[in-house]
C-alpha cells in the first residue's frame, strides 16, 4: 500500500498493462519524452522505449486513426487526446469510425483501444480547455466511457479499459491529477460498468462523477452535521452503466440528486433521472434534482468558474433545501 | 497562376483529355498470366457494377451507390500487385477494390441488396464493404478518415515486423481535407509501410477538382510537402498501375516509407446514383469513354497474341459469375430482425447497462 497521486496512477496503470502485454502501445502528443503535459505518462518511454511509447505531431485525427488501424490489426493501443476539448477536431474518427465499425462490419472488426484524455474544469483554463465531454461520448452507441475519481480506480479502470475488447474513452479529471490516495501494491484490475458507493446513507442518493465525487462527499459530511444522512455513489462508468447499484440505492433512499460538472442540457444525470422515473418512480419520495453547471461555457476567472461549477456548498445547500421542503 | 472559377463559368471549363498513345506499355515486362488476370479482374468489376446499376434501377439496390465504371484499372492493377496479406482501405466507391481482393461477388451484391447473406449481414451497405479475411479492411464513407486508419494498420505491420503493406485509395477531393495532410505527414515521419493512391477522376463530387485546388495536380503537387516524390500515373492503363503499385509496395516493404501516387482516370458516370454528371464537357466525356481501360487492355492483349476466343471465354465466365451472384443475392433472405441488435460490442450484444 502506497500513497500515489492520481497522475502517477495513470502511468502505473498503463505500465502494469504494457509489462503484461507487448501489444499495448502508447501514442500521443508529448507522451514520450516529456512524460505528458500533465505528467501522466512519466517513465513509460524509459521503460518501454520509443517503439512502444510514441510522440506524435499535433494531429489528433492521425493519432486516433493510427490507434484504430492498429487495433483492427492485432494491437491494443492507448492513445492520448491531451485536452478532451480537442476531441472536437477528431470527432469523426471517434464517432463515425471507431464507434461504428464493429457494428457496420457485422462484427468482423475488433477495436480494443483506449483513448485517455485530460477532462474537466476547475483549473482556470477557460472554455476551450475545461469541458467535461463524457456526455458527448455517452451519446454515441459503440463507445464505453469511464471517469475514475481516485488513484486506485485510475489504475484498476485503466487496466480494465486496456483489457476490454471494445473502445473505451478514459476521462481523467485534470482537477484531480494532484490528489493523492492509497493504492494497494501489485496488479489492480477493476471492472468497467461498476459504480461504487463511497459513503452509505439512508436519506438520499447523490450520484457524482470525477471531481464532483470529492465535492459530493464533502457536502455529505456537511449535511451529516446537520442531521441528514446521504449516500454518495461514484458512478465511475457511464457506459456500461451500473443501474443495479444506482437504482437500488434510489429505491432504498427514495430521493435522487445528481452532481454533474457538465452544462445542464442532456447531461448524464438527465439520462439516469429518466431511468429512475421509468423504473423506480413509486419508490421516490420527492422530485429528482440535478445539480449541474448552468448551460454556459466555463469562464476562466477563478471567481466566476467557482461560482458556476457545483461546489460543496451549493451541493449541500440544494440538497438540504430539497430534503427539508 | 490560374484563377479557379474566375476564368470560366461553372461546368464550362476546358476539357482535360486522355493520352493518345495506347501502345506504350505493350513491351513492359509483365507476365502474360498476370495480364490476363488484370483483364479478368477489370471485367469482373465492370460487369458487376453494371449489374448493380441495373438492380438499382429495378429498386432492388436501395440507398445510394458510387460506381467506379471507367476507373477499374487502378483497383485491378493494385489487386494483382498486392500480397495476399496486404491491407486495402477504400472509400464509399469501393465495390471494385473489394472484388480486387478476391471477395466473392454474391456476398457483395447481397450486401447492396440488404440481404442476410450480404458481406456485412445488411448492416453496412454499399459504402462500407469489408472483408477482413481477404485483407479488405473496409470502405470508409467520410472523406479523409481512412488515410489515418491505414496508417494505423501500417504501424501495426511495422511493429509486428510482418512485412505487410497498407494500401489506401481515395479520390481527388480528399486532397483538400485536413485528414489527408495529417496522414501524409504522419506516415512520412514514421516511415510507415503505406501506399496512398489518389484516384484523380478530376471531379470532387460535382465540381472540377482543378477549380477548387491551389495546385495543378491535387496529390502529386502536395507530395514534396511531405518529403515524398511526386508520382503521377495513367490510371486507365492497368499495366502502368500494376508496375507503379509494385514499385511502391516494394519500397514500403523495404522499410523506405510511404508513397503517394496520383492515378489520373475518369468515371464514366456521375458521383453517385443521384448525379447524371452533366457538369462535364461532352467532348471530355466522349474522349475518356473512348479511352476505356477495358478496351485499352483488350486491344493490348490481342496485340500480344492472346486470342479473341480466349478473351471471349473470360467474358462469358465473368458474366456467368455475375448472373449466379445476382440470383443468389436476390434469393437471399432479409436480415433477421434480431440481427439489428448484435455486434455493437465484442460480446456480440448491444447492452449499455446491467
Amino acid at each position: 500500500m502506497a500513497q500515489l497521486t492520481y497522475r502517477d496512477a495513470v502511468a502505473r496503470g498503463i505500465a502494469q498493462e504494457m509489462r503484461r502485454d507487448e501489444r499495448v502501445l502508447l501514442v500521443g502528443e508529448d507522451v514520450a519524452g516529456a512524460g505528458g503535459v500533465f505528467k501522466t505518462t512519466v517513465g513509460l518511454l524509459d521503460e518501454f522505449g520509443p517503439t512502444r511509447v510514441v510522440d506524435t505531431p499535433i494531429s489528433e485525427q492521425a493519432i486516433l486513426g493510427a490507434a484504430m488501424g492498429a487495433a483492427m490489426t492485432g494491437l491494443r493501443p492507448v492513445a492520448e487526446i491531451m485536452f478532451s476539448d480537442f476531441f472536437a477536431v477528431c470527432w469523426d474518427i471517434v464517432v463515425n469510425q471507431i464507434a461504428k465499425t464493429r457494428y457496420m462490419t457485422g462484427g468482423q472488426v475488433s477495436l480494443p483501444l483506449v483513448i485517455k484524455t485530460g477532462n474537466g474544469g476547475g483549473l482556470r483554463f477557460g472554455a476551450q480547455h475545461s469541458q467535461s465531454i463524457e456526455n458527448w461520448a455517452m451519446a454515441i452507441p459503440g463507445l464505453k466511457v469511464v471517469t475514475p475519481s481516485t488513484p486506485e480506480d485510475v489504475v484498476g479502470l485503466m487496466a480494465a479499459a486496456i483489457r476490454d475488447d471494445d473502445p473505451v474513452i478514459f476521462c481523467e479529471h485534470k482537477g484531480l491529477y494532484a490528489s493523492k490516495g492509497e493504492v494497494p501494491d501489485g496488479d489492480i484490475i477493476d471492472s468497467l460498468g461498476t459504480a461504487k458507493v463511497r459513503r452509505p446513507g439512508r436519506d438520499a442518493t447523490i450520484l457524482s462523477l470525477g471531481m464532483m465525487v470529492p465535492r459530493a462527499l464533502a457536502a455529505a459530511e456537511a449535511l451529516a452535521a446537520r442531521g441528514m444522512d446521504v449516500e454518495v455513489i461514484d458512478v465511475r462508468s457511464l457506459v456500461p452503466l451500473d443501474t443495479q447499484t444506482i437504482l437500488g440505492s434510489v429505491s432504498r433512499t427514495g430521493r435522487l440528486f445528481t452532481v454533474e460538472e457538465n452544462p445542464q442540457l442532456l447531461g448524464w444525470g438527465a439520462e439516469i433521472a429518466s431511468l429512475a422515473s421509468d423504473e423506480c418512480f413509486w419508490d421516490l419520495d420527492g422530485p429528482i434534482q440535478r445539480i449541474t453547471t448552468p448551460h454556459i461555457p466555463l469562464p476562466s476567472a477563478d471567481s466566476l468558474e467557482d461560482l458556476v461549477m457545483p461546489s460543496e456548498e451549493s451541493i449541500a445547500t440544494t440538497i438540504e433545501k430539497a430534503l427539508q421542503s | 497562376m490560374r484563377s479557379p472559377l474566375t476564368d470560366h463559368v461553372y461546368g464550362q471549363h476546358a476539357s482535360v483529355l486522355p493520352p493518345q498513345d495506347q501502345t506504350r506499355h505493350d513491351g513492359d515486362d509483365i507476365d502474360l498470366a498476370v495480364r490476363t488476370g488484370l483483364y479478368r479482374s477489370m471485367r469482373e468489376m465492370r460487369v458487376f457494377e453494371k449489374r448493380a446499376y441495373d438492380l438499382f434501377m429495378k429498386q432492388l439496390v436501395k440507398g445510394t451507390s458510387h460506381l467506379s465504371l471507367g476507373m477499374e484499372a487502378i483497383a485491378a492493377g493494385f489487386g494483382q500487385a498486392m500480397r495476399r496479406d496486404d491491407y486495402t482501405f477504400a472509400t464509399y466507391r469501393g465495390h471494385a477494390h473489394t472484388l480486387a481482393r478476391g471477395v466473392p461477388m454474391t456476398p457483395v451484391l447481397a450486401e447492396l441488396l440488404g440481404r442476410a447473406n450480404g458481406l456485412l449481414g445488411g448492416k453496412g451497405g454499399s459504402m462500407h464493404l469489408t472483408s477482413v479475411e481477404h485483407g479488405m479492411m473496409g470502405s470508409y464513407a467520410i472523406i479523409g478518415a481512412h488515410l489515418t486508419i491505414a496508417n494505423g494498420a501500417a504501424w501495426s505491420a511495422q511493429y509486428r515486423g510482418s512485412g505487410q503493406v497498407a494500401v489506401c485509395f481515395f479520390g481527388d477531393g480528399t486532397t483538400n481535407i485536413g485528414a489527408f495532410h495529417e496522414a501524409l505527414n504522419y506516415a512520412a515521419v514514421y516511415k510507415l509501410p503505406v501506399v496512398f493512391v489518389c484516384e484523380n477522376n478530376m471531379y470532387m463530387e460535382y465540381t472540377s477538382i482543378f477549380d477548387i485546388t491551389a495546385v495543378e495536380r491535387p496529390a502529386a503537387d502536395r507530395a514534396s510537402a511531405y518529403g515524398l516524390e511526386p508520382v503521377l500515373i495513367d490510371g486507365n492503363d492497368a499495366d502502368e498501375v500494376y508496375l507503379a503499385a509494385g514499385r511502391a509496395l516494394d519500397r514500403a516493404r523495404a522499410g523506405d516509407g510511404p508513397s503517394l501516387i496520383e492515378a489520373v482516370t475518369y468515371r464514366h458516370g456521375g458521383h453517385s446514383r443521384a448525379d447524371p454528371g452533366k457538369y462535364r464537357p461532352s467532348e471530355e466525356v466522349e474522349a475518356w469513354k473512348a479511352y476505356d481501360p477495358l478496351d485499352v487492355y483488350r486491344d493490348r492483349l490481342i496485340r500480344l497474341g492472346v486470342s479473341a476466343d480466349e478473351l471471349l471465354a473470360i467474358d462469358a465466365e465473368v458474366l456467368a459469375a455475375v448472373d449466379t451472384a445476382t440470383q443468389e443475392a436476390i434469393a437471399g433472405d432479409l436480415p433477421a430482425p434480431e440481427s439489428a441488435f448484435t455486434d455493437l460490442w465484442a460480446d456480440g450484444g448491444w447492452s449499455w447497462r446491467n
